[in-house]
């Protein structure tokens, strides 16, 4: 365990980023999202949820996969380069991370997504405490402790200290890079910030949610209940839930045409959205109410399913805060208990 | 509240409506969503506070369709979206039973988020009839305060007034909430070099993440198939890529509202990265105020629209207009 003074925290990252590339939560025009650091980043860690989650480190939202170019009467394609240089992600919470596992389940199976398989090898993850969890939590529900992320580096922010703990070999090589700015610290304040975190926790409105009823089993029984013709409503049909999601991770590849070539790339996808797993023969999900159920049943029954009983939500919350029309995945699942409408 | 919830209950009750939309209690002290109450019972869960910020006119493109008419529950504002769907041939007045519902200003929990209140339990002077100029607000964190006006929507701080433009009756008071001039802020912008301007856009379009809030929600946003989701159409639609949102797609859905926006103000309200996207339709506003006269859309459904009615007075503020 080591720790540095918070008014070393950029010095910290400046010695990262001497070597690596760094990202981390940065306020830019009024919002905190994870980006590049630079000299003047805002670097923003007191705010606990960026809008979009971190996956974008590892799953950006848009990528070019290769180009087509024409040569006389020959066709050049070029392959984008895979991640080839070491990177750090600072200031993930144990909910993103715990979405890296499930994002790891799909990606890093059989067929390797190789663009995923780079960034995966090239990534450091140090992650933050949740030293304030909020109501809109329940991270806890898929078995997260908000006080202690499973990644390459557990960090604490108590006071004026960051805590600094490396958990994996990944993790002791980046200690080893900035340890001149470190210093040995023992676990005592570490243990009681764990513990009042996981009092605030008990606190929290959504954490002890139950999933009763929710499991790989449940197809039938939950994909035909009345109840989706209701919850699905409200539902704006926009994207809002799948992309600041930190485990959806469906995606659509489109060619651009470059008016000398063809650019294939690939971008996040939403099956919120009408075009959703459009094929040839058509679209197999015609109705909003369809897509809607899709974006629960993949996250509570298929993904668990195909996953050794393992949910695809993290419980992070951030589309319990960003629903334009205050839906989420805890309103379905208390609407499935008859518990919907209690405040 | 109590009056609005009586009164869907008579009318469901005595047949004049099959439905009522309105809004369903949430589960945290400020998430109530958009609902449809069909039945006297099921309007236990009905609730009308400062956070019913949405605008359910365009959910009645929608009921339109429906057997028998819905009682719609319609704030003032929201009333000039209706008009203006009326206008535009998308909604059915005889299939809307409108209440026009009372307003003191809606709230904005990303105002409350951002004054560092957090992990809230329950918040009072939310309530309608509720007349505190304070939100207590209860959080783990302990008990915070913040004043009713600070929490308000942006739109309300330049609220269009108090009354309805359309309506079958009316229920509740509503108060002037307006303390800002409508056009400070596009003044403000106008103001700015061409760099400064560039460079504010820019730095609040690159956040967008393409999730179509803005247009999903948008009651002149209404076309049975928008362009940016056709499959033909050869554009990176759902992929963000910077320069598209930044010099495309707001622009062009600000131009194809023109003339038809109301200021409803729901695109700032549910977009989840902040940008003030109401900016743009607001400069529209204000440029056709200042080239045609003052104009509102939504004012009415009888008056010619400033950039669909032809005349030879019109204003050519164009570069054609100078060429002569």
């Amino acid at each position: 365990m080591f720790k540095i003074a918070k008014e070393n925290l950029a010095a910290l990252f400046r010695m990262i980023a001497k070597n690596q590339e760094l990202y981390l939560p940065v306020r830019t025009a009024g919002q905190v999202n994870f980006a590049a650091w630079s000299e003047d980043a805002k670097v923003d860690l007191d705010t606990l949820k960026s809008v979009k989650s971190p996956k974008d480190a590892f799953f950006p939202q848009s990528e070019g996969l290769y180009t087509v170019k024409k040569e006389g009467k020959k066709m050049k394609v070029e392959p984008e380069n895979l991640k080839d240089q070491p990177f750090v992600v600072f200031g993930m919470k144990a909910c993103d991370v715990k979405g890296l596992e499930v994002l790891d389940r799909v990606f890093l199976s059989d067929p390797v997504d190789t663009f995923y398989a780079a960034r995966r090898d090239h990534g450091t993850v140090v992650a933050l405490a949740c030293h304030e969890p909020e109501e809109t939590c329940f991270c806890k529900v898929f078995g997260v402790d908000a006080a202690e992320g499973a990644a390459d580096v557990a960090a604490w922010m108590i006071e004026d200290e960051l805590y600094w703990k490396p958990l994996t070999e990944k993790g002791d090589l980046l200690t080893e890079t900035v340890k001149e700015l470190l210093s040995e610290a023992d676990e005592g304040k570490v243990e009681e910030e764990k513990e009042a975190i996981h009092r605030i926790t008990e606190r929290l409105p959504y954490m002890n949610l139950s999933l009763e009823g929710w499991n790989g089993d449940a197809l039938s029984e939950k994909f035909d209940d009345p109840r989706w013709e209701e919850l699905y409503k409200p539902c704006l049909a926009c994207g809002t839930c799948t992309f600041v999601c930190p485990t959806c991770q469906c995606y659509d590849i489109k060619d651009y045409d470059t008016g000398r070539g063809v650019s294939r790339y690939r971008c996040w996808d939403s099956c919120m959205y009408s075009d959703f797993t459009m094929m040839a023969h058509g679209n197999n999900r015609t109705s909003q109410m369809q897509r809607f159920r899709q974006r629960f049943m993949h996250k509570l029954v298929y993904y668990p399913a195909n996953n050794d009983g393992m949910y695809s939500c993290v419980g992070c919350g951030r589309c319990v805060e960003k629903c334009p029309a205050a839906l989420n995945i805890v309103k379905v699942v208390k609407a499935f208990q008859n518990q919907g409408g209690e405040n | 509240m109590q009056e609005l919830k009586d009164r869907a209950r008579e009318l469901l009750a005595d047949g004049t409506v099959k439905r009522v939309l309105g809004w369903k209690i949430g589960d945290l002290p400020y998430n109530p969503e958009p609902a449809y109450f069909e039945t006297e019972e099921s309007l236990k869960d009905f609730v009308y506070n400062g956070f019913c910020g949405a605008n359910l006119s365009k959910y009645m493109i929608e009921a339109s369709k429906l057997d028998g008419k819905t009682m719609v529950c319609l704030k003032p504002c929201d009333t000039y979206s209706f008009n203006q769907l009326m206008k535009e041939h998308r909604v059915d007045r005889e299939k809307a039973y409108i209440a026009g519902v009372g307003c003191k200003g809606k709230l904005d929990i990303e105002k409350i988020r951002k004054q560092g209140i957090k992990a809230i339990e329950r918040i009072e002077g939310a309530g309608i009839c509720d007349e505190a100029e304070t939100l207590k607000i209860q959080t783990v964190y302990g008990e915070k305060t913040c004043a009713y006006a600070d929490a308000m929507l942006e739109r309300c701080h330049v609220c269009k007034g108090k009354e309805h433009k359309i309506y079958d009756e009316l229920i509740g008071e509503s108060k002037e909430t307006a303390d800002a001039d409508r056009f400070d802020e596009v003044a403000a912008i106008e103001a700015m070099s061409p760099e400064e301007k560039f460079a504010f856009f820019q730095k609040e379009l690159s956040k967008c993440i393409r999730c179509n809030a803005c247009r999903n929600v948008c009651p002149a946003c209404s076309c049975r198939k928008c362009v940016f989701d056709s499959t033909k159409f050869d554009s990176s639609q759902k992929a963000n890529v910077d320069s598209f949102e930044e010099k495309m797609f707001h622009i062009i859905r600000a131009f194809h509202v023109a003339g038809r926006c109301t200021d409803c103000g729901e695109c700032s309200r549910v977009c989840p990265q902040g940008i003030p996207l109401h900016l743009f339709n607001r400069k529209f506003i204000k440029d056709i105020n200042e080239l045609y006269g003052e104009y509102q859309a939504g004012e009415d459904t009888g008056a010619k629209a400033p950039l669909t009615d032809y005349t030879f007075e019109d204003a050519e503020p164009s570069i054609v207009g100078k060429r002569g």
